[in-house]
């Protein structure tokens, strides 16, 4: 294993070399913008063998994904926040046309206020779409999980896209030590894409993605959830499948001194690494604290996370995100599961910097909760 | 851990150096992680990037605000942002700066005519390398070996090599 010190951006662009690609369409946006960058220069320098295409907007580069990918062929795209929702059209297009896509997300706030800095709104908006969605701890898991999800996307009984999401700035900027995997172990664990069924070819001609009435669509839709499931074994089997290849080993979630916790906190993405910081520190003052990282968010892991907490006397849901009305969606969605008094914490809104100070805030108010989900890290309290 | 905090503007390098200094300390063996913090995204505006080295993997993921050394580019930012915020007690700050520079809390300065380097040396007035080099005579946390290294796979041809002729005359000076 050879560590080089880069920014999870180029990690992805790494990732993506090794997947070997035939076609990028991709837009850039910051933080996302050294993804393309590292790809087009790939590209030009001949690292990659692959069509890029500079589309003049997200919305075509996303379009042009599903186009490539109709006539079989591997496609990768990368994008963030705006440039995601204006990719919303054909995000639930291609989870519709079972076209298995790979794509990062920089997570960056919505506008407005326009905001280039952190947080998940963007990503959390398209979880209803039929993607699969993982959430990184950093670049080594961005540049592995980018393999992974080419691998479960393709396999013929999911056929669902999959985006790989990194929290902007806090990851795709921040270089630290990665392993990028050899290009021959690369080779085996992904070989190249051979679709089965619905690809465009001329030899063989079919319609992709025609008008459906009310007779077909329900099927078509139930079938993704079906996929959906089915999903989790594939991830479970591809995860393990690179664990022995690698060296990696990527569960649905990732417990960290959770066994015997009384307090449990729950969250996604890097903010993860500050916590384990914490746990340890609280820890050592006999403060019985764990985390829950939530690393595939989209299918749900109902079970292994219910699993988890189910024996804590206090759980946390920390969330980059905000649905009026309801609160975080992580926590929402794990309040509705499952069984459990959940207190629900947002943070981090627009690059609202996360204080190793604001993690034992919240672990304060998960011992002693309210009803309310609690803004933390506010200016002004305004609860 | 020791933590750094760099303040440049907008085109200066500060980025570019937190990351170099970062590799450069990886490349000595230990472990690192260095990262921005844009305010806007224009040359000229006040920008900060921070480095954090240690013996071993470093998870935490916010940003630096009690820093053990503190890197300055460009003097005119003393007058905008309050580069002494936080940094810890027996700290050290190395700015580049041809004027006085006022003393606030026992903090101990190192100044640096990195510009004058600059000019002489590579022509330009982009001083992120010199004060690097500086920041190793100065620190000694991180081997002018590995900069030198790390300036060399940043840059190439005469550029890389103006570049550690200026780190390594700064951080001769710095030593003595």
């Amino acid at each position: 294993m050879v560590l080089k010190v880069m920014s999870s951006n180029q990690a992805i662009a790494e990732a993506v070399k090794l997947a070997k690609p035939k076609v990028i369409p991709v837009y850039p946006i910051t933080p996302q913008t050294t993804i393309s960058e590292y790809l087009a220069k790939y590209v030009a320098d001949g690292d990659i063998n692959a069509e890029y295409i500079r589309v003049e907007s997200e919305h075509s580069a996303i379009s042009a994904c599903l186009g490539a990918s109709g006539t079989g062929v591997r496609v990768f795209t990368a994008t963030s926040s705006q440039g995601l929702a204006l990719m919303h059209e054909i995000i639930f297009a291609a989870a519709g046309l079972r076209a298995p896509i790979v794509m990062a997300d920089a997570n960056r706030a919505l506008s407005a206020p326009l905001s280039i800095w952190n947080d998940q709104q963007d990503s959390i908006s398209e979880r209803d779409s039929g993607w699969m969605q993982i959430y990184a701890e950093n670049g080594q898991e961005a540049l592995d999980s980018v393999l992974m999800s080419y691998k479960v996307s393709e396999n013929k009984e999911v056929l669902l896209p999959t985006m790989v999401c990194v929290d902007g700035f806090i990851l795709t900027h921040t270089v630290d030590p990665v392993d990028v995997p050899d290009e021959e172990e690369v080779d085996k664990f992904l070989p190249d894409y051979n679709p089965e069924h619905a690809y465009l070819d001329p030899k063989r001609p079919m319609s992709i993605g025609t008008f459906t009435d009310p007779d077909y669509y329900m099927e078509a839709r139930h079938d993704m959830e079906v996929a959906m499931e089915k999903a989790k074994a594939v991830i479970s089997d591809v995860s393990q499948e690179f664990a022995d290849t690698f060296g990696r080993k990527y569960d649905f979630i990732e417990k960290y001194r959770s066994e015997d916790a009384d307090t449990i906190l729950i969250a996604m993405g890097s903010i993860c690494s500050t916590i384990k910081d914490v746990v340890d520190e609280l820890r050592e003052q006999g403060e019985k604290v764990g985390l829950v990282r939530v690393r595939v968010f989209r299918p749900f892991p109902v079970e292994e996370i219910y699993d988890a907490i189910k024996g804590a006397s206090n759980v946390g849901v920390i969330d980059k995100n905000f649905s009026f009305s309801i609160g975080g969606v992580l926590h929402n969605n794990i309040k509705s599961m499952m069984d459990v008094n959940a207190a629900g914490f947002i943070v981090g809104l627009g690059g609202r910097d996360i204080k190793p100070s604001h993690i034992k805030e919240i672990v304060e108010k998960t011992n002693n909760p309210s009803d309310k989900p609690q803004w933390i890290g506010l200016n002004k309290e305004e609860q | 851990m020791i933590e750094v905090r760099f303040h440049g503007r907008g085109g200066q390098g500060a980025v570019t150096a937190a990351e170099i200094l970062a590799k450069a300390a990886f490349e000595d063996g230990k472990y690192c992680q260095a990262f921005p913090f844009f305010g806007v995204e224009r040359r000229g505006a006040p920008v900060m990037a921070f480095t954090r080295i240690d013996d071993k993997p470093i998870r935490r993921r916010y940003q630096v605000y009690n820093p053990d050394y503190v890197v300055v580019l460009d003097d005119g930012l003393l007058e905008v942002v309050d580069v002494f915020s936080g940094i810890k007690e027996g700290g050290n700050v190395i700015i580049n700066t041809n004027n006085g520079v006022e003393n606030s809390n026992g903090v101990q300065i190192n100044k640096i005519d990195a510009t004058g380097i600059a000019l002489d040396i590579l022509g330009v007035p982009i001083v992120n390398t010199i004060l690097l080099g500086a920041f190793a005579g100065v620190t000694g946390q991180v081997s002018i070996e590995s900069l030198i290294k790390i300036i060399n796979e940043t840059f190439s041809g005469s550029v890389a090599e103006k570049n550690v002729k200026a780190a390594k005359m700064a951080y001769d000076a710095a030593k003595k």
